[in-house]
């Protein structure tokens, strides 16, 4: 298939029809609005619903409602608008059924601004809602990338029956790359055991449900999610590596800033300082074997996030501290420039020049 | 080789437009592309900005910062990015909208009166794609006939008739010699 040119958001809208989503609910926001846009275009004429919920706590229950009869869906909207949604994510999350939900971070906290960051990362990784659950968390960092991960992150929904989150950015969400769809065949994954489409009066009732008035089932089932978690942790994860192999420092990105640190590392090349980038493309669960892989021969880590420095704390985790590990970012809506992620990079390998 | 290019000027000159008539031309040519708006709380008259990087090679950041070619539609993008061009790069200025002049000498600046001459052969609203013709015309980047592919696949069938005319644009920055 011929490539076209497209921004982030509408490719991931025109994938998201391509793996079979049926049902997208939403409340327009920028700099998502594209991908709404879009899919209001497209839904109607491609056998699929669009609709514009009266608020983000609506559509997320929406949401919710058509997972819970096994239909693929999404949602997608921008940072404060996901923090409206994270009630009704912890209960879907509550009652294991999957679904797509689509972040394209802005600047926060608050209304903040509606340039691109990746201030939501703690959000997404560790607390996008109250209760013990995680979400399974794919960062592209290109628009072809967008394209490859819409798929995978329904699949892997349906896989574990549970929600996965792409999340993207402002600068990917508005930026045209050329891109190639995929043949696909949307698969969908079996839910006759628990999906709640009607009995015909031949089954018992599937009850799609996150209530538990009893603690110690709750613990069970609890349990029974974090032993699918411990599988994805061990079978999921998705990394980048770029001239690792030698380097003195790696550099950790991920999403629209990977792009940024990888420039600097291809000028602090050219100046001979061995520096590499490892890019998690998983954010949970984190690449740990990967990124200590990828560290083996480093003296020093530098993280680079749009945002005060969140994903630092996994990559530190993730080496148990053994290595020194620095941070550089902007945030507030404001993309960091190879320049100054190469300035970092310098100190870093001896000292400013 | 890799091109990175920035557009700039008001909201309502064309910027993003021009922006994307060059990364269709090197969709068309197999070229590694990026194309990136500014976007913010803006609107016609707001100043605006478009970066396009065009290359052999996968694109790292897709912000342009240091242009080789600048294009510049208004005063205040003039003041904000004249400083930013790479030594040796080139900037296009539409001096009917421009009044400054620059005093760099390691760049080569082309000053071109492009709204002016877009008014003047009733190509109201032309200036964007004069410039775009100038750029080309010093540059040798795209063809006229791949520009011409471009305006096609950018333009809707109901205003067809704007391509001849963006064509003819595209010659008059070519030809413009002042």
């Amino acid at each position: 298939m011929e490539k076209v040119l497209m921004k982030g958001n509408e490719a991931l809208a025109e994938a998201a029809i391509r793996a079979g989503c049926k049902c997208f609910f939403g409340y327009p926001i920028t700099p998502q609005t594209e991908l709404s846009e879009y899919l209001a275009k497209q839904m109607p004429k491609r056998g699929g619903v669009f609709l514009q919920a009266e608020s983000e706590v609506a559509a997320i229950n929406m949401v919710l409602g058509a997972a819970g009869t096994g239909t693929r869906v999404m949602t997608s909207s921008s940072s404060p608008g996901i923090s409206l949604k994270s009630e009704g994510i912890s209960y879907i999350a509550g009652s294991d059924v999957p679904c797509l939900i689509v972040n394209v971070e802005r600047g926060g906290p608050g209304l903040g601004s509606i340039q691109p960051s990746q201030q939501d990362y703690w959000q997404a990784t560790k607390g996008l809602g109250h209760g013990d659950f995680h979400l399974i968390i794919l960062a592209p960092n290109s628009v072809q990338e967008v394209v490859n991960l819409v798929t995978k992150a329904f699949d892997l929904g349906e896989k574990y029956r549970m929600p996965v989150m792409l999340l993207s950015d402002g600068l990917l969400g508005q930026m045209m790359e050329p891109v190639e769809f995929p043949e696909i065949t949307p698969s969908q994954a079996d839910n006759s055991a628990w999906a709640a489409c009607g009995t015909k009066m031949e089954r018992e009732h599937h009850i799609v449900n996150s209530l538990y008035i009893e603690a110690l089932d709750l613990e069970e089932q609890v349990k029974r999610r974090y032993e699918r978690y411990a599988k994805i942790e061990e079978t999921e994860a998705m990394a980048e590596t770029y001239l690792c192999e030698d380097a003195d420092i790696i550099v950790t990105a991920f999403g629209a800033t990977s792009r940024v640190a990888k420039s600097a590392v291809n000028k602090a090349r050219a100046e001979g300082i061995k520096a590499g980038l490892f890019r998690p493309i998983t954010l949970w669960p984190f690449p740990k074997a990967e990124l200590n892989a990828a560290c083996k021969n480093a003296k020093a880590v530098l993280s680079v996030e749009m945002n005060m420095g969140q994903m630092i704390d996994d990559v530190k985790l993730a080496l148990d501290c053994r290595l020194p590990v620095s941070f550089f970012g902007r945030t507030g809506g404001v993309v960091p420039s190879p320049k100054e992620v190469l300035e970092e990079l310098r100190k870093l390998n001896g000292g400013a020049q | 080789m890799t091109y990175e290019i920035l557009l700039a000027g008001f909201g309502g000159q064309g910027i993003l437009f021009a922006g994307k008539l060059l990364a269709y031309c090197a969709l068309f040519e197999g070229k590694e592309i990026s194309w990136l708006p500014s976007y913010g709380p803006e609107m016609r008259g707001g100043k605006c900005n478009c970066s396009v990087t065009i290359s052999d090679e996968p694109i790292g950041s897709p912000q342009v910062l240091e242009p080789d070619l600048l294009v510049v539609l208004n005063g205040p993008s003039f003041d904000a990015f004249m400083g930013n061009v790479k030594p040796g790069g080139k900037a296009f200025v539409d001096s009917s909208m421009v009044a400054q002049k620059t005093d760099r000498t390691d760049i080569e600046t082309f000053y071109v009166p492009a709204t002016q001459l877009a008014d003047d052969n009733n190509l109201a609203k032309g200036a964007n794609i004069v410039l775009l013709g100038k750029l080309l015309h010093e540059t040798g980047i795209f063809s006229f006939e791949t520009v011409r592919k471009a305006l096609e696949k950018n333009t809707p069938a109901k205003r067809a008739h704007t391509i001849d005319n963006n064509m003819r644009a595209l010659q008059l920055g070519a030809d413009y010699a002042g």
